[in-house]
């Protein structure tokens, strides 16, 4: 029996497997995968004669990159955690490239030319503070050249060669901030700077060998500063004081001595304001932000500061640059209409212009928002610069010579949405037999394949079939196919843009900056299918709703924009005056298809989108049907709410509601924190309502929209994993109807913590979280049936339709429903789950499990089936029952990820094709990745491989032995007859 | 081999001629043998060939029945190809349960033709008729019977229910977090 078992398990294994792995040669035919590396912070260029020119980058994604200069691919990549936010990138003795990252707390080098670890030190930090990273180029100490860092209260020196800590200095007690590490040119005295409770500057002079401090001098600043410094020179450096009205040079001479100098900024320029330092650093100048005009301030011999040049604020400055014979340069670009202005300027001497470029943009990128610059010799002995700009859509480019060497798109390391969207219809005019290839073409790359198929193939004949592939009918074509295997992927970034992505190649089929005529640049909130034209209005392009915010905070206006797919131009933008909370789409169209929205703002009123009469008049029929609920996780309260009246008040419109708070679901705070919430998927399509069982009863789904899955967590173990006791720690989860706020089901979990990943579809909801007491990870089904409509088993009355199964269900008519549940191990922690969705929702489904290496585990349903049982029956197994096991299996082959790796794996989007086989599951993090899955296989098409030549080739031969044997008879009863 | 050819080289030795069947005597040269009257058979005509026909009546309606009952063999031969199949649903029992069908519906459909032979004035064949119907329906009630065990008959709620959409809600509710 057990062998039985074993070996039915191995079928159903082994046809799993089958069923999503895939072929080396298969790779890239269906999936592509585009690395990012995130908007960049800070980067540092490497261009030296020898080897290939570089830059490294750090970005706000935590990613440290060496980019090619010449073409801009990444050379490497590191993708550092989520919590763990470089703060300084530098290169040390020319061969590695140092990152200080975790507020100052973690210091590693990466080697240069292939970005492998060379060494990682963790540094002693005891509080946060803001954190430096200094590498001095002629500082050298016993052969060796130490690093500088300050972080957490202490100042390191770390030697680069293995990262071992020389010295280190407390300076934790007196809470003294470093500003500033300074050293005199030939001097093992290094300076460090910083100040004492913003009021006082202290100058340590310390020892480099020893870290022992030298001198100490003290000097109260009866203002205050605060905090932005920019230093000017070795001994001086500039600072606001806390009014932000006067900036104070301070000069430190030889003896250690410290000495203020004031100069007011009314001064300096007649319209005085608060002012701002900026952030990139000249020798003997600075750039002082005020009243929307950045000022050039030079400082003199004796601290006297005079300005010098003023520009518009539009404008970005690089750090300077040392050029040849002792001149310091710098750029700044500002941007103008489509055309962006490079001015490379000596420091020294405004007037001097060593480059003045302007050059024309391709498209909207916003303002220039980071410079950075590195010249070169050119062959005539001059200097020539290259400068990295990055955009206000977070794009990276690189200018050289008056004009744009490459780009990269960056802005799609920080998707925050996805949706999908349809591409036109093929028109007439354009005839697919030029895409096709001709009759002879199309026989020859059969032929192809089947030598490939029958290993007839020689090495050049297999490089021909896998560039065939690889260009196969025109999947990258802008129109839409029979299958729906062509689709565009609308991906709104952090940074305001949106871009849509072909499925086909994953190319960047149009991008769109979006703007608003209330603020420069909202940022994007979040993204919804605004108008899907597929029955009337066929004559409309179909569009998508941005929904955006001027501001940071829940409360500033919001901004919608709408979009449309075909065209990746802005229909329309418009500010809506009110604050935007939450945006419910509605399941109801009007006659040109355009979606119902709810918009909610934070007074409790919900506004109607599109303000049309027609639109109006579809909600009043439906408007006490429309309900909305909102989860307050900081006060554990979910509060739902009906529609009560039109607005009052003069601001007030006729599509504008208020709302009655109908009930509300208190958990209590001692004991239970909401840590997750989940509902279906609005557009999911779910084929029928019945579980069969393998005695042929019948279950009824309990399918409802209006469910919300809720988590919560002892407080206390909200923290991280291992930060309770198991006894001290609980989770719980309900299952909540947000029509009635009724608890229809409650599960606790004794001894759990989160995080919890769920996903929730048809009638089940799979979530992932920590047993403390396993020390596992486990993953729990819920599955919910309904109770009431199981009497609904009479053959006859089904037979004549005599039943209520498909009238429509209130959830005021109390539903009696029951579930069935079931636990297992799972080996991995999890980033995100999501599940597949086809067009009719027949196809079966499977899990996706962004895992925590960053990869896409599809695992089918029928593993989590609370139907499982340790020995199951012959007509269940017959039925694909597969019998329990306490842990859930990671087969490596259905990794749909494959060998690659989606850095920073942030969600999962899945999208039917029309073809109910399949689904489109677009991954993103820090990288995007795209592919198809078939999760029954492709039981409702010919393979892409399928060999079209060797079924025409078995036909004609059938065909022809037909008539071979027929002539052959026919001349056999003849020679018979004449006998 | 030789011989057998020589002999039929050599042609006929001798040879009867059976096909003298001329009835006048002065025709003859050979008189007919003492006793023998050629008009004898002619004499009870009647009488014999009504016996003859009440034979083949009865001969026709015992194969009539013998037709009639024979789907009872089929029907115990196909019992027991149904246990041998077993009650899942695979290639061999799928055709052994169609065939159980098919057989029955074709005879039924033919029953006509295959009591034609027997058709005779004399012969009463309703009687056999009606068995062969009732053994041919009892073979595909067999046959409907081993569908159904297999589960191909709608017979459950299961079969009725199984693709019937879920039920549209009456109210629409969204929300969740606030937008931070």
């Amino acid at each position: 029996m057990a062998i039985k078992l074993y070996l039915l398990l191995l079928v159903f294994l082994s046809s799993a497997i089958a069923s999503f792995s895939l072929y080396e040669d298969q790779v890239g035919l269906m999936d592509w995968h585009q690395r990012y590396i995130g908007k960049v912070k800070h980067a540092v260029f490497h261009t030296q004669k020898t080897g290939r020119k570089r830059v490294i980058v750090s970005t706000e994604e935590n990613v440290v990159a060496s980019l090619d200069l010449r073409h801009g691919e990444i050379f490497w990549r590191h993708v550092l955690g989520t919590k763990d936010a470089i703060d300084g990138v530098d290169i040390a003795l020319g061969k590695y490239v140092i990152t200080l990252s975790s507020e100052g707390s973690m210091l590693r080098a990466w080697n240069l030319p292939d970005g492998q670890m060379v060494w990682e030190t963790s540094l002693h930090s005891s509080h946060h503070s803001k954190s430096l990273l200094s590498v001095p180029i002629n500082l050298k100490v016993d052969k060796d050249y130490p690093i500088l860092v300050f972080g957490g209260g202490y100042l390191h020196a770390v030697s680069p060669l293995d990262g071992e800590v020389l010295w280190k200095k407390d300076f934790t007690a007196e809470g003294f901030e470093v500003q500033r590490v300074l050293q005199p040119l030939e001097s093992s005295i290094i300076y460090v700077l910083g100040f004492l409770r913003s009021s006082e500057a202290v100058v340590y002079q310390i020892d480099s060998r020893s870290g022992e401090v030298v001198a100490e001098k003290t000097t109260a600043f009866p203002g205050g500063f605060s905090g932005e410094i920019s230093s000017v020179s070795n001994d001086k450096v500039v600072v606001l004081d806390s009014t932000r009205s006067i900036l104070v040079t301070i000069s430190f001479l030889d003896g250690g001595d410290v000495s203020f100098q004031k100069t007011r900024i009314s001064d300096l320029v007649e319209d005085s304001g608060e002012a701002e330092i900026l952030p990139p650093r000249f020798s003997d100048m600075l750039a002082v932000k005020v009243n929307k005009r950045t000022v050039f301030v030079r400082v003199g011999g004796e601290g006297k500061l005079e300005v010098v040049d003023s520009l518009s604020d539009e404008t970005a400055m690089s750090d300077s640059l040392p050029v040849a014979d002792d001149q310091v340069a710098f750029a700044s670009v500002h941007h103008e209409g489509s055309k962006i202005h490079l001015t490379v300027k000596l420091v020294d001497d405004l007037e001097t212009v060593l480059l003045r470029e302007s050059i024309q943009m391709d498209q909207h990128r916003g303002r220039v928002d980071k410079v950075f610059i590195n010249n070169y010799i050119k062959t005539d002995r001059s200097n020539g610069f290259r400068a990295l700009i990055v955009m206000e859509d977070h794009s990276l480019l690189l200018l050289q010579q008056g004009a744009i060497v490459w780009s990269r798109e960056e802005g799609l390391a920080s998707v925050t949405d996805v949706t999908t969207a349809e591409l036109p219809v093929e028109k007439d005019g354009v005839s697919v037999a030029k895409v096709e290839h001709t009759l002879v073409d199309w026989l020859k790359g059969h032929i192809l394949k089947l030598k490939g198929s029958l290993l007839l193939a020689s090495p050049e004949d297999v490089a021909a079939i896998q560039e065939m592939r690889m260009k196969s009918s025109g999947r990258s074509k802008l129109t839409r196919d029979h299958n729906g295997f062509r689709k565009l992927f609308i991906a709104l970034t952090r940074a305001g843009k949106l871009f849509a992505l072909h499925t086909g190649d994953g190319r960047i089929v149009w991008s769109v900056l979006l703007n608003s005529p209330a603020c420069a640049r909202p940022s994007g909130v979040s993204l919804y299918q605004w108008q899907v034209p597929h029955h009337h209005a066929m004559d409309e392009n179909p569009s998508v709703l941005v929904v955006g915010r001027c501001g940071s905070d829940s409360s500033s206006p919001g901004v919608l924009s709408f979009v449309d797919v075909y065209t990746g131009k802005e229909i329309s933008s418009s500010d809506i005056g009110h604050s935007v909370v939450q945006v419910m789409p509605l399941p109801f169209t009007d006659s040109t298809e355009q979606r119902l929205h709810l918009i909610a703002d934070t007074d409790g009123h919900v506004h109607l989108y599109p303000k049309t009469s027609e639109a109006l008049s579809i909600f009043q029929r439906e408007f006490q049907n429309v309900y909305w609920y909102n989860v307050e996780d900081d006060k554990g309260i979910i509060r739902g709410h009906g529609m009560k009246s039109s607005c009052s008040g003069e601001t007030a419109d006729e599509y504008c509601f208020t709302t009655r708070e109908l009930w509300t679901v208190v958990f209590p705070s001692e004991s239970e924190k909401i840590i997750s919430t989940l509902t279906r998927k609005p557009n999911e399509v779910v084929h029928t309502q019945a579980k069969v069982s393998t005695d042929q009863d019948v279950l009824y789904k309990y399918v409802s929209r209006n469910l919300l899955f809720v988590a919560t967590v002892s407080p206390k173990g909200a923290g991280e994993i291992g930060s309770v006791t198991p006894e001290e720690s609980a989770l719980v989860v309900y299952l909540i109807d947000t029509i009635t706020g009724r608890i229809l089901h409650r599960l606790s979990h004794q001894g759990c913590q989160g995080p919890v990943h769920a996903v929730f579809s048809e009638n089940w909801v799979v979530y992932h979280y920590f047993n403390l007491r396993a020390h596992k990870y486990e993953v729990t089904v819920v599955e919910i049936y309904d109770q009431s409509r199981a009497e609904n088993k009479n053959v006859w009355k089904l037979v004549l339709g005599k039943h209520n199964l498909t009238a429509p269900i209130s959830s005021y008519s109390r539903p009696e429903m029951f579930t069935k549940s079931q636990s297992y191990f799972f080996p991995q922690s999890v980033k995100t789950i999501a599940v597949t969705s086809t067009a009719k929702g027949i196809t079966s489904k499977q899990l996706l499990i962004g895992t925590i290496g960053d990869q896409i585990l599809a695992l089918d349903k029928r593993f989590v089936d609370p139907r499982r049982t340790l020995n199951p029956s012959q007509a269940e197994k017959e039925e694909g029952i597969i019998p329990l096991t306490d842990s859930l299996p990671i087969i490596p082959q259905s990794y749909i990820t494959h060998s690659l790796k989606v850095e920073g794996l942030r969600g999962i989007v899945t999208a039917p094709a029309k073809l109910e086989s399949t689904t489109h599951v677009f991954a993103y993090g820090v990288d995007l990745f795209y592919t198809r899955l078939a999760p029954s296989k492709t039981y409702d098409s010919l393979t892409d491989d399928f060999s079209y030549a060797l079924l025409l080739i078995t036909i004609v031969a059938l065909v022809a032995a037909i008539y071979i044997t027929w002539a052959i008879s026919e001349k056999k009863e003849l020679s018979e007859k004449w006998r | 081999m030789d011989k057998g050819k020589a002999v039929m080289g050599t042609g006929r030795r001798w040879a009867v001629d059976f096909s003298d069947q001329s009835t006048v005597p002065s025709t003859r040269d050979i008189l007919d043998p003492p006793g023998f009257s050629r008009a004898s058979p002619e004499q009870d005509d009647s009488a014999t060939s009504r016996q003859k026909k009440d034979a083949e009546a009865n001969w026709k309606l015992q194969k009539a029945w013998e037709v009639a009952q024979s789907p009872f063999k089929n029907l115990m031969m196909m019992g027991f190809m149904m246990w041998m199949a077993g009650n899942t649903v695979h290639l061999f029992s799928i055709g052994i349960t169609f065939s159980a069908l098919w057989q029955p519906l074709s005879a039924l459909q033919s029953v006509g033709k295959i009591f034609e032979p027997f058709k005779d004035n004399k012969v009463e064949l309703l009687m056999p008729k009606l068995v062969f119907l009732a053994l041919n329906l009892g073979g595909l009630a067999l046959g409907i019977w081993k569908l159904n065990t297999l589960g191909l008959l709608p017979t459950h709620a299961s079969d009725w229910v199984s693709s019937l959409p879920p039920p549209q809600e009456v109210e629409h509710s969204g929300g969740g977090f606030v937008f931070h």
